[in-house]
């Protein structure tokens, strides 16, 4: 089975909710739509306070070329724009709606029914993308249509679908692969048309086997699409990982995967693609994992973005007494939540609880130069190295040693003996080094 | 509400620990441990267990009255040096001698530099360097070995199989007798079967990886058959087989191999550059032992590693 060459490692599983039927999340009293999905510049607010807004309708602009649009979640009256605290911790503009029923714009089709024909040019497509405020839900939320759009001089040859999920507990994308199988292939029917590819590849790792055949069923009513079952082992959902275990090719250090010609999707942005472009409906709703060792009944829900986690946490069982930390993604890249008063963005993938006897880190031993964290870093580079050359602020011989290609996976903090925080100085080290890079451009221009 | 606690990603950890990789050290060492016991019984009983409770007690010494430190004892980290320690012994080596070998692999081969992580060199092996330097002859007379063996300091000695070769002495033992350990030697590292067998299960365990042993062997191995074929009587005049001669050696490499090797420190951490850089040094090892001032001993292997 194919699987990425360099390192990697295998943490427990623990997919609870695995094959558990998705349900959805009862509209909240008010919901708060962040401006700014984590990364690139916050879209610029379009309604104002007291305004009425359907569901559907825009309420942030997209501000530059690394932005999103958004759209409002609920209908309703806007009751505030005001600062908000996303996962990071940091405040950015949001939209505070207080629900009024359910009202949603006259040209989103409601419809259960299917609609498979895109007669639409590449470029509306991505028009039509970007208009939806779709972003990549795997959970970097790099806007998708500035994915799509090609730069000059280069040349697309391959689509590829992640639908991997190599993080623990995580199974919303696995649901929806169960779920939406045929929406997902004419998704990436469109994608492939937007892009003027011809062959598309979906990398699904081998504990989803139900989702690859219920994808393989779906793909032969479509040309070029090719589900490939991958070996587990994480991190295979990373873009590097994944176009290097389904084509063999390898990215150079430092370029976008569309240098060997690859394009790379998750299944959930497939997904929104294809409501946005079939059924004109935006990104304003998405799958998350409710999950944790003793969540009594773990699940995976629809929910509209900005609903609030207290709104979710209390519709599904409420926190768990023995609850030490909660996060938000999957705990080997997700965010460790500083209060529970925060709303669901577009990158939100799931909510952990996780017990507090698990919560805390072991102590940090001396380094015995076992090399574990060597042989398992993916991108091939040393761990042990660049956290020391961090601690001493040797933020040049960081660089040398390529700290900008770590991926941030943590494989090498996860398999330290020692517990070391491996990880947590290399990306000190990337913050750092990736100013003085930056700094070095404009200096030169 | 209870306070949630905030750090940054993985959450989530292996559940790797120093101990445990001790721990694992130390199973694999049981096979060759029980030849040991085999053929040289009492001595091999009092050597070991005096390394090895004398390597605690300096350990936990030095760490309470002179480091000041918290007590790193019970990551068995000193348990596996003297062990380490006693199977480069020969099994007749009196109680006080192995103690102060324990002082100087615990004291100065380790301590000295901070404890575990930060020695440059194997504990057990400095250690072993100090006891050859200091005592060369109760450190090479080693006892012949005999099932069930009851004897201790007057046990009858013999010579290694490597000195044997050197020094061109008739009395070469046998591959199979090699292979098993019915020889003199060091009492932990005669039996290159049960090495092996330790080296597999740390393999399985994944506590280390095939690179460095096998890059180790493949260069003498080439570098032997080299030398053997140039000229077969000045190299090796009674063995013309060079398997033998791996054979012969891998009684010695299997532990420096697999146990010293890997045993923290000698590990470069660079993955690309692991096949090179044993390549040289074994070619350092293996030039220095042919060469006229050599000893028929492994000491080289220790100051490289």
């Amino acid at each position: 089975m194919k699987t990425f060459k360099m390192g990697g490692v295998h943490p427990p599983e623990n997919k609870f909710s695995a094959g558990k039927k998705t349900k959805i999340i009862s509209l909240p009293q008010q919901v708060i739509i962040p401006l700014r999905h984590y990364s690139g510049n916050p879209s610029v607010a379009e309604v104002s306070r007291g305004e009425i807004v359907k569901v559907g309708q825009l309420i942030g602009r997209a501000n530059g070329f690394i932005s999103a649009n958004v759209h409002s979640s609920v209908s309703g009256k806007v009751s505030k724009i005001d600062n908000a605290m996303d996962a990071f911790g940091y405040k950015f503009p949001a939209v505070f709606i207080d629900v009024i029923g359910d009202d949603w714009l006259d040209e989103v089709d409601l419809s259960p029914e299917v609609k498979r024909v895109c007669n639409l040019e590449p470029h509306e497509i991505i028009k039509k993308v970007a208009e939806a405020g779709i972003v990549g839900l795997g959970g970097a939320t790099f806007p998708t249509h500035v994915k799509l759009s090609i730069p000059q001089g280069k040349k697309a040859e391959v689509l590829i679908i992640n639908g991997a999920e190599c993080e623990p507990y995580l199974t919303c994308d696995h649901q929806l692969m169960l779920e939406k199988g045929e929406e997902i292939i004419i998704g990436i029917s469109i994608l492939m048309k937007a892009i003027r590819v011809k062959k598309a590849i979906i990398g699904i790792e081998s504990n989803k086997m139900d989702a690859v055949l219920n994808l393989e069923k779906w793909a032969k009513t479509m040309e070029g699409i090719e589900v490939v079952p991958l070996k587990v082992k994480y991190p295979q959902g990373s873009e590097k990982q994944l176009i290097q275990a389904l084509t063999g090719r390898e990215v150079p250090s430092g370029a976008l995967p569309i240098e060997v010609g690859a394009v790379v999707q998750n299944v959930a942005t497939t997904f929104a693609v294809y409501e946005a472009v079939q059924k004109n409906k935006p990104l304003i709703e998405r799958i998350i994992t409710v999950t944790g060792k003793s969540v009594p009944e773990p699940g995976n829900y629809w929910v509209r973005i900005g609903t609030p986690f207290t709104h979710i946490i209390e519709e599904t069982g409420g926190m768990p007494q023995d609850t030490g930390k909660v996060v938000a993604g999957g705990p080997m890249m997700g965010r460790a939540l500083p209060s529970l008063d925060l709303s669901v963005a577009k990158g939100t993938s799931s909510i952990l609880f996780i017990p507090s006897s698990e919560s805390k880190r072991g102590k940090v031993f001396n380094c015995i130069r076992c090399a574990k964290c060597v042989f398992h870093c993916p991108m091939g580079l040393e761990p042990y190295l660049l956290m020391n050359h961090g601690e001493k602020q040797m933020w040049e011989n960081m660089e040398e040693n390529r700290v900008m290609d770590c991926i941030e996976c943590g494989s090498c903090s996860f398999i330290c003996p020692s517990n070391r925080p491996l990880v947590d100085y290399i990306r000190y080290g990337k913050s750092t080094v990736g100013t003085m890079i930056r700094n070095r451009k404009t200096q030169k221009s | 509400m209870n306070k949630l606690i905030v750090s940054p990603a993985p959450h989530v950890h292996s559940g790797n620990s120093i101990r445990k990789e001790m721990v694992s050290v130390l199973i694999a060492l049981i096979p060759a441990y029980l030849v040991a016991l085999y053929y040289f019984g009492v001595g091999a009983i009092i050597v070991s267990v005096t390394s090895v409770i004398s390597c605690v007690i300096f350990e936990y010494f030095i760490q309470k009255f002179l480091i000041k430190g918290e007590n790193t004892v019970s990551d068995y980290s000193a348990v596996l040096t003297g062990l380490l320690l006693s199977f480069n012994l020969p099994s007749n080596l009196p109680v006080w001698i192995v103690v102060i070998g324990a002082l100087v692999a615990i004291g100065v081969g380790k301590m000295s530099f901070g404890g575990l992580g930060n020695n440059p060199f194997n504990p057990a092996l400095v250690g072993r360097v100090f006891l050859l330097i200091s005592f060369p002859v109760q450190m090479t007379s080693w006892p012949r070995p005999m099932a069930w063996n009851t004897s201790y300091l007057d046990a009858e000695t013999s010579a290694t199989a490597l000195s044997a070769l050197k020094e061109h002495l008739g009395n070469i033992p046998s591959l199979f007798d090699m292979f098993v350990g019915n020889m003199g030697g060091s009492m932990g590292e005669v039996s290159a079967l049960a090495l092996l067998l330790g080296f597999v299960y740390l393999l399985f365990k994944r506590t280390i990886t095939w690179h460095i042993p096998v890059s180790i062997l493949l260069t003498v191995f080439i570098m032997t058959g080299i030398f053997y074929l140039v000229n077969p009587q000045t190299y090796f005049p009674n063995y013309t087989f060079i398997v033998g001669r791996i054979n012969a050696g891998s009684y010695l490499y299997g532990h420096r191999l697999c146990y010293f090797s890997h045993d923290k420190n000698g590990n470069d951490n660079l993955r690309h550059w692991h096949w090179y850089y044993h390549c040289c040094y074994q070619n350092v090892w293996f030039l220095s032992r042919r060469s006229i001032f050599c000893y028929p001993y492994h000491e080289c292997v220790y100051t490289t590693n």
